[in-house]
């Protein structure tokens, strides 16, 4: 009997349980199935640091939320819709966040007296009255997975991982998922363990076919995919998009890619990507540190590579002085912050925007750098060809401030055709003899950049020295000069500033014209921001939305669009770095809002703080 | 050199023959007078046109100190980088840019203080670099402290009452980092010096010299007992690869092997001859090497100069390399248009 299909125009799921339940693989391939189907989405894992921390307790809860909908959407969502936990500890850290009504899948196998102590259930809430407001969905998830998978040969243990794949299952068929997509993912993914491949397949099936036999669920939902501009679409992460951005700005430069890297969370998968990328001649070096990494790139620049290292917070305090001197030799380098909520190991798998006056100001003397910033998860693959091509055609370290959100967090992304792609040989030269009398001035400038000459090794007739003592402006012999140091230091200040006139001014989004408040972000706050707009308008009240990609320089009509509102509200997940620099450099009164609990922002609370500023006027 | 280096099979060779002349910068050198730093740096130029490599195609690489400074004064291409980074730096240079003769500067605060780590991960990493350590045994450029290399109990502006610190004997930290090529030479013998740095540079790998460096201002004669003649002849022991290994005045004290693997001095005469060594600088097993460095005393008395070590190990720049070549024999050059699409594609039309 087919039952009845509800149209909905979007869903918030959220997957939760042990960190060894195999929830952030149950939301990863929900999503490319999501994906595969068309809708728009954005996703949220959420999972500790521990790799395993204790069983069944509060901390070792990992999640994974996908929001998707047959529009185009900014957000992972707020409160979710339907809320699978697979223990007591993943429905005790997640029901705080569902709304009444939602559904709530619970595997009753592990609700057991011990695991319900263990995080201070007194009594089970699944049949204690707890949960009278939500539609709950209480499945012997485990046992049943185990009892379907009697017949192969596998160790009970084998079979009571596979319930990850009959909860997939089960929420692929309530949400008339594909299927093939996770079909030859497992096929692919135990290739040399034949049965646990059959074994994990039935699983899935056992899932499906409990959500369409069973009476558990009276209807079956359907969400049409969504209208999204024409091409060809993928899911992708932020840390993919910025490998894949670096490997084809390396393609569009022609220049060699280099990655040191010391591994750290939330920016290794960059270093695992670009190490698959041999075909590609990239050359990846996992570091004996953060400095050797940093110190690798800045060598490989030196010799013509396109120099990067990847790292997040604490790695970049290590690499300071090597920026440092990137700006002093005035080299080519890209530094990727991946950032995390700090300060010092702080939780490493949650993310921040505090590391943004590190990126600007923490390095001594006078030391100024190009700082940009992704504002989605497909952006990273935009700002990382941007990030190289000011990079190589400037001489200067350019710092991009991704986060753990955008990182992990992944949306369809429209694939471009390479053909679209820009082409940046022309935006360099490797150095010609530059002198008067046919000889090599290393710090002779180019005028119109200010960028001096990169000479590099094995070119006759360019040998020079460079290094972090300063340097004559022009000749680039050592100089202690007092005029000389206070010349290169406006020089070096001068020739990023000029940047701004190399990258597009800011745009804001102001549909009717007649906002007063301008609510103004950087990076991965786009989403959270643009959501809360969008329902501040639907409520009426006129607000503009305005997105910084650079932060160093700021775009030339920034301090502009700053004077045309009565009103400018900075969301930051930081303490208010932005709103420091607009305050100080452009004199303007901000409204700072900040919060910084390692996730990203909730739309309906800015929309609320958004409210609230257009209230008080 | 009749046959090429090792270290420079990917290197060009230079078209024109050069001087020790073209290896001089246009810098005037800014040492102390009487810095055997100035010692080291003529005996390098003018061993450098021996390596017959265009000046474009040589590289050196230091990090702070007064022996960092030495790129400034040598015509090739140079980068002063930052305190004990260098190994690191070129890490990054010479595993991108196989064509270059790669060589790092650096002194003993700068190679075993603060970059320590650098320098032992360069090492077992076996990088096609040659890493000359200047060890003068205190810090110079801010005059005057304790350095890693300082014998215990030595009093300095920052140990008044002596330094607590056990020294490192950099040989045997090299050799515990599986340095594929360990040496020794002093800053005023010249012969000696050039020698090892052909060596060095007839090594294919990660090249680790220490030079025993005087400094005039803030160490003076540390070395003494080596480099002035009488002690000399009783106490530098010279090895050479497969001869039996003799020092004193008239050669008459030798090596041999004690107890628990470790090395002892022996009268020749009166000793079975079978059991005085032949120097080995090809053993595989590091453990004669090691024997070889822990020589060394406070009195200097039987100090070994030379090649401790030379063995041949696949070099981190060829493996890197090799390791593209194979994946592009293998499936061909990158595509950029699959590698963006990735797996899961869908059409929005």
């Amino acid at each position: 009997m087919s039952k009845q299909i509800q149209q909905l125009d979007r869903v918030i799921i959220r997957f939760a349980g042990d960190s060894g339940d195999g929830m952030q693989l149950a939301g990863d391939r929900f999503t490319q199935e999501t994906a595969t189907f068309g809708n728009d989405l954005s996703t949220l894992p959420n999972f500790p640091a521990e790799i395993r921390a204790p069983a069944g307790t509060l901390p070792g809860v990992s999640s994974f939320q996908l929001h998707f909908a047959d529009h185009d959407i900014l957000t992972p969502g707020d409160e979710p819709d339907v809320l699978v936990a697979m223990n007591p500890a993943a429905l005790k850290a997640n029901i705080k966040d569902l709304p009444r009504g939602a559904d709530i899948i619970a595997n009753t196998d592990e609700f057991t007296k011990r695991n319900l102590t263990k995080v201070g259930y007194e009594s089970n809430p699944l049949e204690d009255g707890t949960l009278d407001g939500y539609q709950l969905h209480a499945i012997p998830i485990t046992s049943v997975t185990v009892k379907a998978l009697e017949g192969f040969q596998i160790t009970k243990k084998d079979a009571e991982r596979a319930k990850n794949m009959f909860s997939l299952g089960m929420l692929c068929w309530l949400y008339n998922r594909p299927a093939e997509g996770t079909l030859r993912f497992l096929e692919s993914k135990f290739a040399s363990k034949p049965e646990i491949m059959k074994a994990n397949t039935a699983a899935f099936q056992a899932g499906w076919n409990y959500g369409e036999t069973t009476e558990e669920f009276s209807v079956q939902y359907e969400i049409k995919p969504a209208a999204l501009p024409p091409g060809t679409y993928r899911n992708i992460t932020g840390n993919i998009a910025l490998a894949n951005g670096l490997v084809t700005a390396s393609s569009l430069t022609g220049l060699p890619l280099f990655l040191g890297s010391y591994p750290i969370t939330p920016a290794s998968d960059i270093l695992h990507e670009l190490s698959k990328h041999k075909r590609f001649g990239v050359r990846t070096f996992q570091a004996e540190d953060e400095i050797a990494g940093v110190g690798a790139a800045l060598g490989a620049a030196f010799g013509g590579a396109l120099g990067v290292t990847t790292t997040s917070g604490p790695g970049m305090c290590l690499k300071a002085e090597t920026i440092g001197l990137a700006v002093a030799v005035e080299l080519p380098l890209v530094v990727c912050d991946i950032q995390r909520a700090g300060p010092s190991t702080g939780m490493p798998t949650k993310t921040e925007q505090a590391d943004l006056l590190m990126a600007l100001y923490g390095r001594n003397g006078e030391s100024p750098a190009v700082v940009l910033a992704p504002a989605t998860p497909g952006d990273c693959f935009a700002t990382a060809i941007e990030a190289a091509r000011l990079a190589v055609k400037y001489r200067t370290p350019v710092i991009i401030l991704s986060d753990s959100y955008l990182a992990n967090g992944s949306e369809p992304w429209r694939v471009p055709d390479v053909s679209e792609l820009p082409d940046l040989s022309g935006e360099f030269d490797f150095a010609a003899p530059n002198g008067d009398a046919g000889e090599f001035e290393p710090f002779r400038r180019d005028p119109r950049t200010l960028a001096r000459p990169w000479a590099i090794p094995g070119t006759k007739g360019l040998e020079h020295r460079i290094g972090g003592i300063e340097k004559a402006d022009g000749s680039g012999a050592i100089s202690y000069d007092p005029d000389n140091h206070d010349r290169m230091v406006r020089l070096r200040q001068a020739k990023i500033d000029g940047i701004a006139a190399d990258i597009a001014p800011l745009e804001v989004e102001d549909p009717g014209g007649d906002a007063r408040l301008l609510v103004l972000g950087w990076g991965s706050t786009f989403g959270s921001i643009g959501a809360a707009v969008r329902r501040v308008r639907l409520a009426g009240r006129p607000v503009a939305q305005a997105h910084l990609r650079h932060l160093s320089p700021f775009p030339a009509n920034l301090g502009e669009v700053l004077k045309r509102y009565d009103k400018v509200l900075v969301p930051e997940i930081n303490l208010g770095h932005l709103a420091l620099i607009l305050r100080g450099r452009y004199l303007v009164d901000v409204i700072s809002y900040n919060r910084v609990r390692g996730l990203p922002f909730r739309a309906a609370e800015l929309a609320g703080v958004i409210l609230d500023v257009i209230a008080h006027d | 050199m009749t046959e090429q280096p090792k270290s420079l099979r990917l290197v060009p060779h230079a078209t024109a023959k050069l001087s020790t002349k073209d290896f001089k910068s246009d810098q005037e050198v800014r040492w102390c007078p009487g810095c055997g730093d100035y010692a080291i740096l003529a005996a390098f130029q003018s061993f450098l046109p021996e390596l017959e490599v265009p000046r474009e195609n040589l590289v050196i690489v230091s990090g702070i100190g007064c022996s960092s400074r030495l790129p400034y004064y040598v015509n090739s291409y140079g980068l002063h980088s930052i305190h004990g980074r260098a190994p690191a730096i070129a890490t990054g240079l010479a595993a991108s840019r196989q064509d270059l003769s790669v060589w790092v500067i650096t002194g003993d605060g700068d190679a075993l203080s603060i970059g320590g780590n650098h320098l032992i991960h360069a090492l077992r990493r076996n990088v096609n670099i040659k890493i000359l350590l200047f060890n003068n045994r205190i810090y110079g450029l801010t005059k005057g402290q304790y350095s890693p290399t300082s014998e215990q109990g030595k009093v300095t502006k920052s140990t008044p009452f002596g330094s607590l610190d056990t020294p490192f004997n950099p040989l045997s930290l090299a050799i515990g980092a599986e340095a594929s090529f360990v040496a020794r030479t002093i800053d005023s013998d010249r012969k000696h010096l050039t020698s090892v740095l052909r060596a060095a540079a007839d090594h294919r790998g990660a090249a680790f010299v220490e030079i025993y460096q005087n400094c005039p201002i803030f160490n003076d004669d540390a070395f003494l007992p080596l480099t002035e003649p009488g002690p000399r002849e009783q106490n530098v022991v010279r090895l050479e690869h497969g001869e039996p290994v003799r020092y004193g005045p008239q050669g008459e004290r030798g090596l041999r092997f004690g107890k628990f693997g470790s090395i002892e001095p022996a009268d020749v005469a009166g000793t079975d001859a079978g059991s005085l060594l032949v120097h080995d600088a090809h053993a595989e097993d590091p453990s004669y090497a090691f024997a070889l460095s822990r020589l060394d005393r406070s009195d200097f008395a039987h100090t070994p100069i030379g090649v401790f070590r030379s063995v041949e190990r696949n070099t981190y720049d060829d493996t890197m390399a090799g390791q593209i070549t194979a994946v592009r024999d293998r499936q061909g050059d990158g595509d950029l248009a699959a590698l963006l699409a990735g797996g899961d594609t869908w059409l929005v039309s």
